[in-house]
């Protein structure tokens, strides 16, 4: 096996009384989609939030690329090449599908006050290139013609693929995505999956949280199973479906 | 883009009429009103200087700032100490102004600071406390250490100068007799046009999107690779030396500056400039604050009058309703136009439900 992108390393996170995560180890491959699964509440979000630096956790530590991420500045998380969506989704609603990618450049270009003040050629041409991106971006995912049309108007399934362009301005070296099938029906979700298949293709590693079963078989190399904040199996899809503490998770006792 | 062609004269012909305007401005009124309005015209630049200062704050980034105006207040005493006989210094004008410039810059991050988690209520009491406290601090500063004078304030403060010629004083240039007044709008003009000019390109570049962003979801601001915390100390600092240039040259006009001049009923017209305005649209909050500066002096001028005209006596003496009637325009324009008279785009879709 290759040396993997990021390895999680015993995290355990609480809140108050409710242990939310309690020593979860996982590595992700290069090139990999990995998928997170659990019943609700099983602490797969907070993995993503402790993984991006929105919480510190307890224990445990993260590596990504073979150096350990910083947990306490949750900017850093992007700028190593880590992007995430919202499992509810967090556009910067009053601003144009646009104007939201151009957004996501901001930790791959430079110019500062001074720049923005003096407007000198390399500040205009880093601004037409940021423009340039974001315009390639979202016609990637299918959104060029509502450019300037103010995210919080376009259709559910049109901002869960507004936020993975503007992730993807980022420049990402692993992609977490939370959820983002929830609420699309089942062609929607087929587009989905041809996406995240062309992302992945360039080059992109992707770390999903998904409900949609048929989804995470279907694309996912290899899943983790959480329950109650532990890992209780890891493997490819096929194998982890099969697993009785996954059924006992997912069904509950009585019918294992 | 024919119609961009088309265009192109009509928008030349715009500009060149309303700097012609703005260029013989004083001289129009005072000879039609006199230089009293003169001076309302100047005080009115000196609150768009501060408004679109504040606007940065608050319209920009999205942090409510309830004592702006200790900014001001940084300013104005700065230039003061350094160009007055109180210490018996005399510095000129392009040391004081950007040092105010540059100190009040320092004085948003040392507010900012402390309050980067606060946001929205939390943020504006905590505010309006710092703008208190430098009020409190000049004001009793006079002991055990004369620093500030305390309440008398500081008198004969050096006006603009440059070389031998003074901004204070009556002169007659090229034939045109220009007062003090006349002389300082030109001075005033040219800084507001640049922090205009600043204002504009800021907004319009990448710290200003990240500012937009910070006010429209900071948890997916930071998850794109925003360092919030230098952006929003960077939108305090910017802010506030804006208000710190304008003291100066408050100080300099007034020739005297005193704590009472800086108290919370400033920062809370500051503020309303901003949001009657049109918060995050620079046009707008300079309508904010020349309608708000502009408007009381014009009541002030018709109401008496007005007054003896129709009943042959002054029955209510405007000063007393002019905060009546400023907070009824206040209302009115909330009911009406909640995201302000000329809002920004984003702001109009904010309250557009």
């Amino acid at each position: 096996m290759n040396a993997p992108l990021l390895s999680a390393k015993g995290i355990a996170k609480s809140f108050g009384g409710v242990q939310a995560l309690s020593d979860v180890s996982i590595a992700i491959q290069p090139g990999d989609i990995y998928g997170l699964i659990g019943p609700n509440g099983a602490g797969k979000t907070t993995f993503f939030n402790l993984l991006t630096s929105l919480y510190r956790p307890d224990a445990g530590s993260f590596e990504f690329e073979g150096r350990a991420l910083d947990t306490n500045a949750p900017h850093e998380a992007a700028g190593r090449g880590i992007a995430r969506t919202f499992q509810n989704i967090r556009l910067f609603a009053n601003m144009s599908a646009l104007e939201n990618v151009m957004v996501g450049r901001h930790v791959r270009t430079r110019a500062g006050v001074l720049g923005a003040v003096l407007r000198d050629r390399r500040t205009l041409a880093e601004e037409r290139a940021i423009h340039e991106r974001a315009f390639e971006l979202l016609e990637f995912v299918g959104l060029a013609a509502r450019r300037d049309e103010p995210s919080r108007n376009l259709p559910y399934g049109d901002q869960r693929r507004l936020e993975i362009a503007r992730a993807l301005a980022t420049e990402p070296k692993l992609l977490a995505l939370d959820e983002p099938a929830a609420g699309m029906n089942a062609t929607e979700t087929g587009d989905l999956k041809k996406l995240l298949e062309i992302i992945r293709a360039k080059g992109v590693t992707l770390l999903l949280i998904e409900h949609d079963v048929k989804l995470v078989m279907g694309l996912c190399d290899r899943v983790a199973v959480l329950d109650y904040g532990c890992k209780i199996a890891e493997g490819p899809p096929a194998e982890v479906q099969r697993n009785p503490a996954v059924i006992e998770a997912y069904l509950g006792g009585a019918l294992a | 883009m024919s119609a961009a062609f088309d265009r192109k004269p009509l928008v030349w012909a715009g500009v060149t009429l309303v700097a012609f305007a703005l260029a013989v401005l004083p001289i129009a009124l005072a000879a039609a009103f006199g230089q009293t309005w003169v001076r309302v015209v100047n005080l009115a630049l000196l609150y768009v200087m501060l408004a679109l200062g504040l606007n940065i704050v608050v319209g920009f980034a999205g942090l409510l700032d309830l004592g702006y105006i200790a900014f001001y207040a940084v300013g104005a005493y700065l230039y003061a100490l350094l160009a007055s006989p109180h210490f018996g210094v005399h510095l000129p004008f392009w040391v004081t102004l950007p040092l105010g410039f540059l100190v009040a810059a320092f004085f948003g991050v040392l507010l900012g600071a402390p309050t980067l988690k606060l946001r929205g209520d939390y943020l504006a009491i905590v505010t309006l406390g710092f703008g208190e406290i430098i009020r409190i601090f000049l004001n009793n500063l006079d002991a055990p250490v004369n620093i500030t004078n305390g309440p008398q304030g500081i008198n004969l403060v050096d006006p603009l100068k440059l070389g031998g010629f003074s901004f204070a004083t009556r002169e007659t240039i090229l034939g045109v007799d220009f007062s003090g007044p006349q002389k300082y709008y030109y001075a005033l003009l040219a800084l507001t046009l640049a922090i205009i000019v600043l204002n504009v390109r800021l907004q319009d570049s990448r710290i200003g999107r990240a500012w937009e962003a910070i006010r429209e979801d900071e948890i997916a601001a930071r998850a794109m690779g925003i360092n919030t915390r230098n952006i929003k100390l960077l939108a305090f600092a910017m802010g506030a030396s804006f208000g710190g240039l304008a003291g100066g040259l408050f100080a300099s006009i007034q020739g005297f500056i005193s704590p009472e001049s800086f108290n919370v009923l400033e920062s809370i017209m500051v503020v309303s400039m901003v949001v009657l305005g049109g918060m995050g649209n620079i046009a707008g909050v300079i309508l904010g604050a020349v309608l708000l500066t502009g408007l009381p002096e014009v009541i002030r001028f018709t109401v008496v009058p007005a007054q003896q005209a129709l009943f042959g006596e002054v029955i209510v003496d405007p000063e007393a309703i002019r905060m009546l009637l400023f907070g009824l325009a206040l209302i009115l324009v909330m009911l009406m136009r909640p995201a302000g008279l000329w809002p920004a785009t984003v702001r109009k879709r904010e309250f557009a439900r």
